[in-house]
């Protein structure tokens, strides 16, 4: 494995689009901004490409570091680079920032250009599908016809998933990492607690609360908290946590507090610092719009709930990686959408990894893990070398560009 | 899978096929029936380097547990299913013969024959035994059960089971007299009735 001592460096980029957007309920965007950033080159015949969706609180800054600033490491760094598992020395990557998002893309926080308003609660409702068009305008304007590959975790796995069915001409492989085809009730019950959590704070006047110069932390922080006990297993929350108590009582035969509020346990101050840390960045309008997105996504919907006949405009092949204590999105969903991709004679591998982590294990170095999707990239690669070989054999040499 | 037995095994497989082979290891059959006779299809692993190398080789490959069922496979959605010195491992070796029947169109098999003469003589000596074929003691050994030539026979004929090719192997070789005593691998090609 290659281990660069100086990290790459990251430099955000932004598009603007002047076309509106036409998105899935029916309303549109205009002059919206995507920011982006890719790492590697773009090959000659533009064919070394790949698209990395994120989930709900990344961003496009999916790896290295901004110049300077030695801790600020996209949020899979650990997966792309120069030597990593997708290699930018053999693969043009780019991150983008979803619409609605809140770190640089057009989002709830900026002016609406026919009101010149803040958008705030006014921001339309936006789909996974509405992100992947977004996603195809901008690879448009790069230059990019087809992809070697998409690849995502989570709701960045059913953007994936989504590419392949909106553009399968321009899709050649798909991973979907710890992904699903839709959400369960269950899954959409936790976006609902989160969701009310923001919407009952006080602070968050019906999603316009910029005007009133304050931010609904209290709710995004239950919110954030709520989501954290998903992300997590029971059995890792044990071990790190266990019954442990934040300051034991000294002299006290159990060490409690006896006190209801305050903080007593690990575990709650975990909660508490995470809840804090992501009200402070995030925004709730976006929070509520992602969540919303979550649970939309539905591919089979307009086939009777059909994967399989949802799946046969599919033309990628795939790579699915689920992991065995990720209740959130379980690997009994992977083995769906493997059975829906069986069912149409796809070409499919899957791994299900046998890690303590949970839903967050997807952004987790494990060995088995990381290996897999480095193997799977590197025939990606191999093909790439292959299909630059065929052209050389078929464009004489000398030929005009 | 010595390279011996690949080929033999690899032998019993039309050209262009679309196989499923369960317990696949790392690939070695599938990549050769993918390069050499133009065949498709997967293999079902449950080992997490096996499945490494299935994807190294460039072979599709599924994390299932076979204990579990093939459930994510429809009926007779392909040509052939293997089981490659699979059965040996499984806890419910009748389920999946079934099932490997539901999937396929063919199913071939393929298990160390225990009434093999080395065993019997070991056995006669009272003693377990161990070999190049079955190289394990007998409280180590991963495989939860043993069968022979013969066993596999009966069990097939009680699951209707339609045995058209069956022989032995031994050293790479075919073995068609008295396979279940000269044959350390017990083949059977199998369909539906």
């Amino acid at each position: 494995m290659t281990v660069n001592a100086k990290p790459m460096i990251a430099t955000p980029q932004a598009m603007d689009f002047a076309e509106p957007l036409v998105l899935q309920s029916g309303a549109s965007v205009r002059e919206y901004t995507l920011a982006f950033e890719t790492y590697g080159t773009l090959n000659a015949d533009r064919s070394n490409a790949v698209l990395v969706c994120h989930a709900l609180n990344a961003s496009h800054h999916v790896a290295g570091v901004y110049e300077g600033q030695d801790k600020s490491e996209g949020w899979w760094d650990n997966m792309i680079g120069p030597g990593k598992p997708v290699d930018t020395d053999h693969f043009f990557v780019i991150g983008v920032n979803n619409l609605g998002s809140c770190f640089g893309s057009t989002g709830p926080m900026h002016t609406h250009p026919d009101t010149g308003k803040v958008y705030g609660a006014d921001f339309p409702v936006v789909t996974v599908e509405d992100w992947v068009n977004a996603q195809a305008l901008l690879l448009d304007r790069l230059g990019i016809t087809q992809l070697a590959a998409v690849l995502g975790g989570s709701l960045g796995g059913m953007q994936a998933l989504s590419w392949t069915l909106q553009y399968p001409e321009r899709v050649r492989h798909a991973v979907v990492v710890a992904s699903a085809p839709n959400l369960t009730a269950e899954n959409i019950a936790f976006n609902e607690v989160a969701r009310r959590a923001i919407v009952t704070d006080p602070d968050f006047h019906g999603g316009h609360f910029y005007q009133h110069g304050v931010v609904p932390q209290r709710g995004l922080r239950i919110a954030r908290m709520v989501g954290h006990i998903t992300y997590l297993s029971d059995d890792v929350m044990n071990e790190k946590f266990g019954r442990e108590l934040r300051d034991a009582v000294v002299g006290s035969a159990t060490g409690y507090k006896y006190s209801t509020q305050d903080v007593e346990f690990q575990i709650e101050s975990y909660l508490r610092y995470q809840g804090d840390k992501f009200s402070e960045y995030f925004d709730a309008n976006t929070y509520l719009l992602i969540t919303r997105a979550l649970d939309y996504f539905d591919p089979a919907r307009t086939y009777g709930g059909d994967l399989s006949a949802a799946f046969a405009r599919t033309a990628a092949k795939f790579l699915l990686v689920s992991f065995t204590t990720d209740w959130r999105f379980s690997p009994a969903r992977s083995r769906e959408m493997v059975q829906a991709l069986l069912d149409n004679q796809r070409d499919v591998s899957y791994a299900e990894i046998d890690a303590p982590h949970g839903h967050d294990a997807f952004l987790l170095d494990d060995a088995r893990y990381m290996n897999v999707v480095r193997s799977y990239f590197a025939r990606i690669s191999n093909e790439l070398t292959l299909r630059g070989l065929a052209k050389n054999v078929t464009t004489p040499s000398g030929g005009a560009a | 899978m010595t390279n011996d037995t690949l080929h033999a095994m690899a032998a019993l497989i039309p050209p262009g096929s679309r196989v499923l082979d369960l317990g696949c290891g790392d690939g070695a059959l599938l990549a050769h029936l993918q390069q050499h006779k133009a065949c498709t299809g997967y293999g079902v692993e449950l080992d997490d380097t096996n499945v490494h190398a299935c994807v190294q080789r460039g072979v599709n490959v599924l994390q299932l547990n076979l204990d579990l069922g093939l459930s994510v496979f429809a009926d007779q959605s392909f040509d052939v299913v293997l089981q490659i010195d699979t059965l040996q491992h499984l806890r419910n070796a009748e389920t999946m013969l079934r099932e490997t029947a539901r999937v396929g169109r063919t199913g071939i098999v393929a298990f160390p024959n225990f009434a093999h003469w080395p065993n019997r003589w070991s056995i006669l000596q009272g003693r377990m035994p161990v070999t190049k074929r079955l190289p394990y003691q007998w409280y180590d050994t991963p495989n939860i059960r043993v069968g022979t030539f013969k066993d596999f026979e009966v069990l097939a004929e009680k699951n209707g089971l339609q045995v058209v090719d069956a022989f032995g192997l031994q050293d790479g070789q075919r073995v068609d007299v008295w396979p279940n005593l000269m044959a350390g691998t017990a083949v059977f090609k199998f369909q539906k009735h």
